[in-house]
């Protein structure tokens, strides 16, 4: 097992509401190796965006990340003073947003907003940012990049504003590539060829990558290791394969049979998994899943269930299976 | 190192000496079309067009007022509130026996210094107060902005009276009065552009990148909440000419008998009825300065934003 390049552990953001305090990550861990990708699953609002966020320290106030480390290389980002921090973002650890109609400034040219971070991080002067900014753009698939390098970005279409946007995070050749929802915003045509390029840039720079993703498909083709989240709580972590093949946790269940397949009758129902996912301000103690979940016993209203792992170091935070493991 | 243009890192990160030459000339080039683009774009307003020309001609007759000017604009060369065209006046004499000609050409040094300079004035101060305002909120926001609301409370004529105490009356104290005066106004719509900017994706993703304060507020914010703080500067251009003016018929700015557009309205207000024409010439120049002012805000707007240049 490689020195992993980024360890999290037991993070916790939190946001100061009025209405109370929301726990969006509420003590998650996970660990990074290089070149592997960690896909980070769950429904809108289980905290994937904020875990995100709170690796790079972008939570803006009234959120705040309260607890926990963020070890990249054995330094801890929580620590680090906001100049060290820039240093970091956009050169070692890079981020690919989910909307790229809305992530790129309007007002300046494809190739100088690629170039920026050239400059900044890598020191090259504008001629020599410029080229290697065109450079990036063919790398990116961008057809004829002498030329549209010059184009603003709403000469651009999403998918081509996603390569450019993908083109800069590659930039500075990162050792963390985090996309989050990278292809949600795009038409289903062009999310295939996105991923495909993220996954291959990803491969050809030995880059690791956390991937957040609501899409299980995705997950399967590209993870090696996934993070099911649920109200901000680690539900299920492990292996892609061990977690595919012996989902422990109910919640991953259910998202795996919401999944739709072609080869089912038409008529057949759609399955999703009833219930609203918890907002996790001011949460009842217990599990926070167990008002949804099928199989929910008396003790998930009492106590919240606490990660355990097993040998294959498949992690999961639910009584019902740890009983079910016990029993076995 | 080996030169492997498909694989990132492995770029040549210097480039020999003949590209970056042939990439600064691409460089000059996308500038001169960007710019050539922008002037375009604001060509089409036709509007914007000829209030620039208009202006530009107010703005060297005005300079070359000295020259130009037929008379002595205070000097009295004909009879008391002589016709248009009579006794050798073109636009007639005022109520002092002036002419109305020459004193509409130096008045309007007068004028269009009150006008832009301390709209300018005050539309930088409030750049730099909103900007931080808005951008780091808080304590900061706070601080700046009961500041503003403070100077918001005193009226522009108490304010020009106590700075005319302090200095004494005339054209920089009514300057300083009015860019005092405007600061809260304009300060208060950057501070309200810069927060909604601030929201945009593109600044969060500047943020990811590694771009520091400083970079994110001067690329990335002012650039985009700049286009109706221009609008608004340049409509108000026109308005401080005519604010200029009353506080100079209150006798804190121009004394008298310099010439002054706004004056000249003032003193011809008395014999409208007999004389219409000491008003109406200097009042019609107010107007379509003013107006002229407003266009060209209108077409900056258009030509500053790349969405909306011509192609």
């Amino acid at each position: 097992m490689a020195e992993p390049i980024l360890r999290v552990e037991g993070m916790k953001t939190q946001f100061k509401l009025r209405a109370g305090t929301l726990k969006a990550v509420d003590g998650i861990s996970f660990t990074l190796e290089p070149g592997k990708v960690l896909c980070i699953v769950g429904e809108s609002g289980s905290g994937k965006s904020v875990t995100a966020q709170s690796i790079l320290r972008l939570v803006e106030p009234p959120g705040r990340v309260v607890e926990g480390r963020v070890l990249y290389r054995d330094k801890d980002l929580l620590t680090l003073s906001e100049r060290e921090m820039e240093r970091i973002r956009g050169d070692r650890i890079c981020m690919v947003f989910q909307d790229p109609m809305t992530s790129l400034n309007p007002v300046f040219t494809i190739g100088e907003q690629i170039a920026e971070g050239l400059r900044a991080h890598q020191g090259l002067n504008r001629a020599a940012a410029r080229a290697r900014a065109i450079e990036l753009l063919k790398l990116v698939g961008i057809p004829n990049p002498e030329a549209r390098c010059d184009d603003y970005p709403h000469q651009f279409s999403g998918g081509m504003r996603q390569r450019a946007l993908i083109a800069a995070a590659i930039a500075c050749e990162p050792d963390i590539l985090i996309a989050d929802e990278p292809t949600t915003a795009l038409d289903v045509t062009i999310q295939a060829q996105i991923l495909k390029l993220l996954a291959d840039l990803q491969r050809r720079l030995n880059s690791a990558m956390i991937l957040i993703t609501h899409d299980l498909g995705v997950v399967a083709n590209l993870a090696d290791q996934v993070l099911v989240m649920y109200a901000g709580r680690m539900a299920e972590y492990g292996d892609v394969q061990t977690v595919f093949r012996d989902p422990k946790h109910p919640y991953t269940v259910g998202l795996m049979n919401s999944i739709i397949r072609l080869e089912e009758p038409r008529d057949a129902e759609l399955r999703s998994i009833p219930g609203a996912p918890l907002v996790p301000i001011n949460p009842p103690p217990g599990c926070g899943f167990r008002f949804r979940c099928p199989k929910a016993i008396e003790r998930c209203s009492q106590e919240a269930p606490e990660p355990r792992v097993d040998r294959q170091g498949h992690a999961f935070a639910c009584h019902v299976a740890e009983l079910n493991g016990a029993q076995a | 190192m080996t030169a492997q243009a498909d694989i990132p890192g492995r770029a040549p990160v210097a480039p020999d000496r003949r590209t970056a030459w042939n990439i600064r000339r691409e460089r000059m080039r996308f500038h001169v079309r960007t710019l050539k683009l922008a002037w375009r774009t604001y060509c089409r307003d036709k509007a914007a067009l000829i209030a620039l020309i208009f202006l530009v001609a107010v703005a060297l007759i005005s300079i070359l007022a000295p020259w130009i000017s037929p008379h002595d604009p205070t000097e009295n060369v004909a009879n008391i509130n002589a016709p248009p065209g009579s006794e050798g006046l073109l636009l007639g004499a005022d109520v002092d026996g002036r002419d109305i000609l020459s004193r509409l050409f130096w008045g309007g040094r007068i004028a269009l210094l009150v006008g832009i300079g301390p709209t300018l004035a005050a539309t930088i101060i409030s750049l730099v107060l909103g900007l931080v305002a808005g951008y780091f909120g808080r304590w900061v926001d706070q601080i700046i902005m009961r500041l503003m609301d403070i100077l918001f409370a005193f009226p522009l004529v108490l304010m020009a009276i106590v700075i005319a105490g302090i200095m004494e009356p005339g054209v920089p104290t009514i300057i300083i009065a009015i860019t005092v005066a405007l600061t809260p106004y304009i300060a208060r719509l950057v501070r309200t552009t810069t927060m909604s900017v601030k929201q945009q994706p593109y600044v969060e993703a500047a943020r990811a990148g590694g771009a520091g304060s400083l970079a994110i507020l001067v690329r990335y914010i002012l650039p985009n909440m700049i286009a109706p703080v221009i609008v608004y500067s340049t409509t108000l251009i026109g308005l401080m000419m005519v604010v200029g003016s009353g506080l100079s018929f209150l006798g804190l700015g121009v004394q008298p008998p310099d010439a002054d557009w706004g004056t000249m309205v003032a003193e011809g207000r008395g014999v409208l009825k007999k004389a219409p024409h000491a008003t109406i010439f200097p009042g019609l120049v107010i107007v379509l300065v003013s107006l002229s002012f407003s266009f060209i805000g209108d077409g900056l707007r258009d030509a500053l934003d790349p969405r909306s240049r011509v192609r």
